[in-house]
């Protein structure tokens, strides 16, 4: 399951919504938090339920955005979306608390329709205190299965400047990715907001994706595919990725633990990388 | 239940229905439809909507549509909002 591409899709725009599967993003989330004025909040819920119950996904994974514990809206969120069974549920400010209460009301709808697979979290890192304290949060559920860092409300939490150039996200940025890794979670890179900025956007994609980022969340259709093109191996990638294989392979073959190739040493780490690159280029069906 | 307060949901935009819901001066269900889809879908949208508020146990209500080519899935929730907001 390919999950690079996190596309926002505003939860009571019937048009967005209907045309949300033709995009080609990996996955789609459809928003019931920022993107939904105060006073839609129930008919965005209401149009969202609809829309899983009644719309062909095909093979997109479909995730929705509830309201943050502090507000008044999540609970309701929860008993509309629960019972559609969406691939999961994703919960902004993202804090230890927030996540066990969620899990504790979340479970009791499960029992009560009968759901039995646990609706899995995508969690959004987006203050100082959540960013701080990501490892005790991904160690109070099994349900995560992500964490995607938010930038814009990390840098409103910390009265910073947001650049362009991302210094100012830099620690933030390499924790959570760095938690993720250690718990076996997938990190989902910030948002670009300068949708039309496309070289910025690259350059965005490829600083996460040099941190550890796996996927990264679009705010704009047309972010999609620059998404798949960085997060794809490139050819050289590829190449040497097969040339270290067939290297080791050899080794093997000849009873000789540690070998070189092109002049460096090759241990189990690279074997690790060139094994998980070739594992994403099947999957693309970059190579047979 | 009958609808003894209006409300609204929904919006003019393109592939949305705005809803009216508003009490009825004789106790019963009426459906007024404007749609630019009418002369192809009006009689489906109708049957729709009265499915939708007979699943929402509402037994009187003037029901005001203005539909600006609506899937199914849209009605239903805009109605579903409007009674919603109605009876809160």
């Amino acid at each position: 399951m390919l999950r690079r591409s996190f596309l926002f899709i505003p939860g009571n725009n019937p048009t967005m919504l209907l045309s949300s599967n033709i995009l080609g993003a990996d996955c789609l989330i459809l928003d019931l938090e920022d993107a939904v004025a105060i006073n839609q909040k129930d008919s965005a819920r209401i149009l969202v339920k609809e829309a899983l119950q009644t719309l062909d996904f095909s093979d997109t994974e479909v995730f929705v955005r509830i309201n943050p514990v502090t507000s008044m809206f999540w609970q309701e969120d929860c008993l509309a979306i629960i019972p559609c069974k969406p691939s999961g549920i994703v919960i902004p400010k993202a804090t230890q608390d927030a996540v066990e209460t969620i899990e504790n009301f979340i479970k009791d709808i499960e029992n009560q329709e009968e759901i039995h697979c646990q609706t899995p979290f995508i969690l959004i890192a987006e203050s100082a205190y959540g960013v701080e304290t990501i490892v005790e949060v991904l160690r109070s559920s099994q349900r995560i299965v992500a964490v995607l860092f938010g930038a814009e409300d990390f840098t409103a939490d910390m009265a910073i400047a947001r650049t362009s150039e991302g210094f100012e996200i830099q620690y933030a940025r390499s924790k959570i990715a760095v938690a993720c890794k250690a718990f076996s979670v997938l990190a989902i890179d910030t948002p670009y907001v300068d949708i039309e900025n496309f070289a910025g956007f690259n350059q965005d994609i490829l600083r996460g994706k040099a941190l550890g980022y796996k996927g990264k969340a679009c705010i704009n259709p047309r972010q999609i595919e620059a998404v798949h093109q960085q997060f794809a191996p490139t050819q050289v990638e590829i190449d040497e990725a097969i040339a270290i294989l067939e290297e080791k392979e050899r080794a093997f073959k000849e009873g000789i633990g540690v070998f070189s190739y092109r002049g460096k040493m090759i241990d189990q780490p690279i074997i690790t990388r060139a094994e998980t690159v070739l594992n994403l280029a099947r999957k693309l069906r970059l190579i047979p | 239940m009958k609808i003894i307060k209006p409300a609204q949901a929904g919006t003019l935009e393109s592939n949305d229905i705005y809803v009216q819901v508003l009490p009825h001066p004789q106790n019963k269900i009426e459906i007024s439809l404007k749609s630019i889809v009418e002369k192809q879908f009006g009689k489906q949208i109708l049957s729709l909507a009265t499915e939708t508020l007979k699943s929402l146990d509402i037994t009187a209500c003037l029901l005001i549509l203005e539909d600006k080519g609506a899937l199914d899935y849209t009605i239903k929730a805009r109605i579903e909002s409007a009674v919603k907001r109605s009876l809160c």
